[in-house]
């Protein structure tokens, strides 16, 4: 099972104009994997999520998820899938109340398949279910805040809210766009055992971060990305022994302190 | 700093019935449920009376007629714009699709109005929507473009092609057996729709439009096709535009090019500015206020499409919430000056 | 022969009408659809001054493009400045000013009436076998003359380059010093002038009539999209492409269907190429 391969890219390249967004990127993904992808700003962290979600059509190159190949396919084919991620802007409803936002993932086809997140077929009332997926990923049921407007609602919420609306689905995969920026520590140290605990239940993650120290806390393995080419790719220390990775993304040894 | 730098802002509190009337306790008194009830009674109550008491003055039924004909065009752009996110400033073509669906089913099939306008409703609405399908994934500026064209580019299509009687239009369409029941039927359907998109737009589906309407990447990223549900919301307006459309064609007893007209386009629009977007009563409010000033400016030809730009414009700019969300603030809550 | 020669006319003809509208569009995201109606003033304020003032041509049409210039900056700082960024508000409320201009107009003189302005050269000339008159040559040689200069104000004076930075990036823009609303409410001057002097050009050759204001509008929208929102080269490009397009449905199918041809194109862009021949990719990724 361990073995299984949940997602793999072949030489995925995508330019912007002149511009070489993703250089022949390759990369695989087994299920139960927590992947990080780190790299500089502006190195193509997004435009391969995009890639990966059918956001973006990549130039050449194979998206294959779970033995099919994805290349290409509108977001939404994709999502039904199984493989959604969170938008790094994060994009909620921000006219709805934090638990109608989930109303929009929990209609979608494949959650009325899977009966959304540990919905198990009570599928009646989405109202329930968005609540309880809530409450899961750590908004007080009985407090204000699952009510309250997405537009009133601080950051910590909303990028939980975005992982809400993946979880609606029941995703095989969930890509994770930079969901620890912005956050507080408190806010990040009650988002770390959400991670592990979606890991254990067999949800396969891709994280793109900045924030090291919380990534080569949870990912079993790292992937760094620099001008839009992969430059290595091992577990966390082996990442950070790797050579080419100082000179190339982290510039000098000051910012291995900082980590 | 002692200098007079005094500001003030206004503070808006709920009223205290109006924070009663939200929950459970909506039922507890009387009082609270004419709160609630009150302004609706008023519009259906007001709709229902509005032919009885013009009844000495069939000119002014009629137009009563044409109000409920565009205030179905305005709630449709209305539904379109601010649960959809789609502005269609193309009404016209909704109304004349529906208008010569109908003529064409009652003159060559020789179906009853009972038959032609829910016929003409769903298929026009099935004619728009498959129209301006290639527009769909479009957005903002690029959609409201490109319906605008739609309803000239038909006015030219059958004039070039001359076809459906080409410039002469459809003529001897059947009327319907009396003005009360035109009247009737319209108020009706003005009312069930109002009502039922009112409800629509909070059910789950409605969720889902106004998802697409707030933010459609986060839509496909939850693994709905975004297209499907534009269309559909398409259909809802387009067929409501139709039965217009076909509603105005027994009632003149013609189809014609001059359905394809700018009036059809733009007084909706102007309506739903009026009274409010994001309503939709709004725009059935700000029909009964313009049809009226516009049946009142007939004589003066097409000055009366500018006296609507004018208005529209105005609006737009000063007065952008419009009527009914005035209305409502004021209904609802206090408003006082409180000094900073 | 005749085709090309009465495409290239043509084509010309409809850049001419284009590019006051990818002007504003390009500068300050605006889609101006006041367009068309500033193009009918235009003609209908010069045709006052010559025949109710009894100005010589040159000066009537001088002090109408002046005229024109400050509409359309008043147009820009009275009513459009307070809803900027608000697209959907920014459509209705720019159309609704067209409409107000346009039917207005009709309502107060451009009625029953056909006014017509003088060409400015008589007679003809054969090229090749093709009767043309002076003034449709004219026509040529202006709007080469007019995509010229706007290239080189655009890209060698200090106004011209400001307005190009804001074209790219407004934020950007205003942190360099330069004034976007001013620079709008100048973009919205220049673009009413652009549309004015195509009037001037192309009105000589057929009657002022009210008509004509949304006809323009819809070419240029059509050229606009074809071409790419607020691209000049695409403008230019697709206006002869659709240009040629339409002269050859003339010839083969007749004139009605000149406006299907502007729809058809302006539909198969958006499917094929949503963001137009010379979009940006900005844009594009917008509507994914």
């Amino acid at each position: 099972m361990s073995a299984e391969t949940m997602l793999s890219l072949k030489g995925v390249t995508k330019r912007f104009g002149g511009v070489q967004a993703l250089t022949e990127v390759d990369m695989e993904v087994r299920r139960g994997d927590i992947l990080g992808i780190i790299g500089p700003n502006g190195c193509g962290k997004t435009t391969l999520v995009n890639c990966i979600t059918g956001f973006v059509r990549p130039d050449q190159g194979q998206v294959i998820f779970q033995g099919r190949d994805i290349t290409g396919w509108p977001p939404h084919k994709i999502a039904d899938l199984g493989l959604t991620r969170t938008f790094q802007v994060m994009r909620p409803y921000y006219s709805l109340a934090a638990y109608k936002n989930l109303i929009v993932p929990l209609f979608s086809p494949r959650a009325r398949r899977t009966g959304g997140w540990r919905g198990g077929g009570r599928m009646g009332d989405r109202n329930t279910v968005a609540v309880d997926i809530l409450e899961e990923i750590g908004f007080e049921r009985d407090s204000y805040v699952p009510y309250k407007t997405a537009s009133s609602l601080p950051t910590g919420y909303l990028k939980r809210l975005e992982l809400a609306r993946c979880l609606a689905l029941r995703p095989d995969l969930i890509i994770c766009d930079e969901v620890f920026s912005g956050l507080s520590m408190s806010e990040m140290a009650s988002m770390l055992p959400l991670m592990e605990k979606l890991r254990a239940e067999g949800v396969t993650l891709i994280m793109v971060e900045h924030r090291l120290r919380e990534l080569f806390s949870l990912a079993n393995r790292v992937m760094v990305l620099n001008f839009g080419a992969k430059v290595c790719e091992g577990n966390s220390e082996e990442v950070m022994a790797n050579e080419e990775v100082k000179r190339a993304y982290f510039g000098s040894e000051e910012v291995f302190e900082y980590v | 700093m002692e200098a007079v730098m005094q500001s003030r802002r206004k503070e808006r509190v709920d009223r205290g019935i109006k924070v009663r009337t939200d929950g459970v306790y909506a039922v507890s008194s009387w009082r609270e449920i004419t709160y609630l009830v009150a302004p609706r009674l008023l519009l259906i109550g007001g709709l229902v009376f509005l032919p009885l008491m013009f009844s000495a003055v069939p000119y002014w039924q009629k137009v009563l007629s044409i109000i409920c004909i565009y205030s179905l065009l305005a709630i449709s752009f209305d539904f379109l714009a601010h649960f959809v996110g789609l502005v269609s400033l193309g009404g016209a073509l909704y109304i004349g699709i529906g208008a010569y669906t109908a003529a064409l089913l009652n003159t060559h099939l020789g179906l009853p109005p009972i038959l032609t306008i829910p016929l003409a409703t769903i298929l026009g609405g099935g004619i728009c929507t498959l129209l301006l399908w290639p527009c769909l994934p479009l957005r903002g500026v690029y959609f409201a473009i490109v319906s605008l064209m739609f309803p000239l580019l038909a006015a030219r299509v059958i004039e070039a092609l001359d076809i459906f009687g080409g410039t002469d239009g459809i003529l001897g369409v059947a009327g319907l057996p009396n003005k009360w029941v035109e009247m009737y039927v319209l108020l009706g359907a003005v009312l069930i729709i109002l009502f039922g998109l009112r409800r629509l737009v909070n059910e789950d589906v409605g969720l889902v439009f106004r998802g697409v309407k707030d933010n459609d990447q986060a839509v496909k990223a939850s693994g709905i096709n975004i297209i499907t549900f534009k269309a559909l919301g398409v259909f809802i307006a387009s067929a409501m535009g139709c039965l217009g459309g076909a509603m105005l064609s027994h009632l003149y007893m013609w189809a014609g090019i001059s359905q394809f007209a700018l009036d059809f386009s733009i007084i909706p629009i102007a309506a739903t500015v009026v009274g409010g977007g994001g309503t939709l009563a709004g725009p059935v409010l700000g029909c009964l206020l313009l049809v009226p000033i516009s049946e009142l400016l007939r004589d003066f030809g097409t000055l009366r499409i500018a006296v609507y730009a004018v208005i529209l414009c105005a609006f737009i700019v000063f007065k952008s919430e419009g009527l009914m969300v005035y209305g409502s603030r004021k209904y609802q809550q206090f408003e006082r000056w409180v000094q900073i | 022969m005749e085709i090309l020669i009465y495409g290239l006319i043509n084509s010309v003809s409809l850049a001419l009408m284009a590019l006051g509208f990818t002007l504003v569009y390009g500068v300050s995201r605006l889609p101006n659809f006041a367009h068309g109606s500033l193009y009918v003033t235009v003609g209908f304020i010069t045709w006052l001054l010559l025949n109710r003032l009894g100005l010589p041509y040159p000066v009537a049409m001088l002090i109408s493009l002046g005229l024109i210039a400050l509409v359309g900056a008043a147009t820009y700082n009275f009513i459009l400045v307070r809803i900027r960024g608000m697209a959907i508000s920014e459509i209705i409320a720019s159309y609704a000013i067209g409409l107000a201009i346009l039917e207005g107009l009709r309502w107060g003189g451009l009625k029953g009436t056909t006014l017509t302005l003088p060409v400015f050269a008589q007679g003809s000339v054969d090229i090749l076998g093709v009767t043309v008159d002076f003034h449709r040559l004219l026509v040529i040689l202006l709007g080469a003359l007019l995509v010229g200069g706007l290239w080189l104000f655009v890209n060698h004076t200090k106004l011209g380059l400001a307005l190009k930075g804001m074209a790219q990036d407004e934020r950007a823009a205003l942190t360099l010093g330069i004034d976007s609303d001013r620079m709008a409410v100048f973009s919205m001057a220049l673009g009413a002038v652009m549309a004015g002097l195509a009037a001037l050009v192309l009105l000589p050759l057929g009657n002022i009539v009210v008509e004509s204001g949304y006809h323009v509008l819809i070419m240029a929208v059509a050229v606009c999209i074809v071409g790419g929102l607020g691209s000049w080269t695409g403008a230019v490009l697709a206006a002869f492409i659709i240009g040629f397009a339409q002269i050859l449905t003339t010839a083969w199918m007749g004139p009605h269907f000149q406006v299907v041809v502007a729809l058809l194109a302006i539909i198969v862009t958006l499917i094929s190429r949503p963001s137009g021949l010379f979009g940006r990719q900005k844009e594009l990724e917008e509507r994914v």
